[in-house]
């Protein structure tokens, strides 16, 4: 029986689930913290915003992370070739 | 189900594979370039309704750049704008059925990134000439240039990484939830793909746009260092 196939799903599915924990706190907190300073300031609500959006994306890029590593391990993988 | 890491090849020209993405591309490319002949030619003092809509989409984009960066805007509009607009709308051809946006492909969010990385060297030599552009890697101090060099190469991976993620994992959901739950429950799905389309092509513009301000600036800062005789013969009486 060959093991690498079921080894590279059940690793790719811990890598997303995982990976998912981090940013998803992170991003939790980041939203927090811009909707308390835009409760508190509403007049630079705009600029809190577009940081906070680019904030966001660049805490997102972990996650992303993951997931490639994720469909590497599932379609680019050099142990199944 | 079909890897996304891998292109469909539709025909071969010569020995050069033309794939799906390259094909979409050169259309967004012609419609952009067609749509931006069109809509420029005769333009006057006195605006008309469609030179009216047209400069404010302008005037939009230069506010957004000097909000981000507070940099002149005029050197940067053209290519920032560019990028944005073409990331846009390859994000949102995935609207058009049977087409799958270019930016889903790895190949073409590593081209616009190699476009960045170019553009970042670009505008920091035509800024402050070869030496300030290299002293900008000295930029905090000396100790950071193994840092600074490490990470003019990260920063441009991550975001080509960040654009291909999010949008091929749009698609993908999207062709997940259509082959399981049927043709027209992935709808929502889709509406928050055009949210995400946008974000990240405007993530992907202010990002090149701090880049390069930001190495433009660097650069800057260390002119005066380097060279401090002009600034001691304006303090005589």
């Amino acid at each position: 029986m060959d093991y690498a196939p079921i080894a590279s799903i059940i690793c790719a599915a811990f890598a997303v689930s995982f990976g998912a924990i981090g940013p998803a706190l992170a991003e939790g907190r980041a939203v927090a913290a811009a909707m308390e300073a835009i409760a508190r300031q509403p007049e630079a609500a705009n600029t809190i915003s577009r940081t906070l959006f680019v904030g966001l994306a660049m805490i997102e890029t972990t996650a992303i992370y993951c997931l490639v590593i994720a469909l590497l391990l599932l379609f680019a993988n050099p142990m199944l070739a | 189900m079909n890897s996304p890491l891998e292109a469909t090849v539709l025909l071969h020209l010569g020995p050069v594979p033309i794939t799906q993405a390259i094909v979409t591309t050169w259309a967004i490319m012609i419609v952009l370039v067609l749509g931006a002949v069109a809509l420029t030619r005769r333009l006057g003092d006195i605006p008309s309704r469609r030179q009216a809509a047209l400069e404010l989409m302008v005037a939009a984009l230069d506010t957004q750049i000097v909000e981000t960066t507070e940099a002149d805007p005029a050197p940067y509009r053209g290519f920032v704008g560019t990028l944005f607009l073409f990331i846009l709308v390859a994000n949102w051809s995935s609207l058009i059925p049977g087409i799958e946006p270019p930016t889903a492909r790895l190949e073409t969010d590593a081209a616009l990134a190699a476009l960045v990385f170019a553009s970042v060297i670009w505008f920091g030599v035509r800024g402050n000439g070869v030496g300030g552009y290299l002293k900008s890697f000295a930029a905090p101090n000396p100790v950071m240039i193994p840092l600074n060099i490490l990470q003019s190469l990260t920063r441009v991976f991550s975001m080509f990484v960040r654009l291909f993620g999010n949008v091929m994992s749009g698609v993908f959901v999207v062709g997940i939830v259509a082959s399981l739950a049927g043709l027209l429950i992935p709808i929502p799905l889709m509406a928050l793909d055009l949210l995400t389309g946008l974000v990240q092509a405007y993530i992907f513009a202010v990002l090149a746009m701090v880049f390069i301000t930001s190495t433009v600036a660097d650069g800057k800062r260390a002119k005066p260092a380097a060279d401090p005789s002009p600034v001691s013969t304006k303090k005589g009486p």
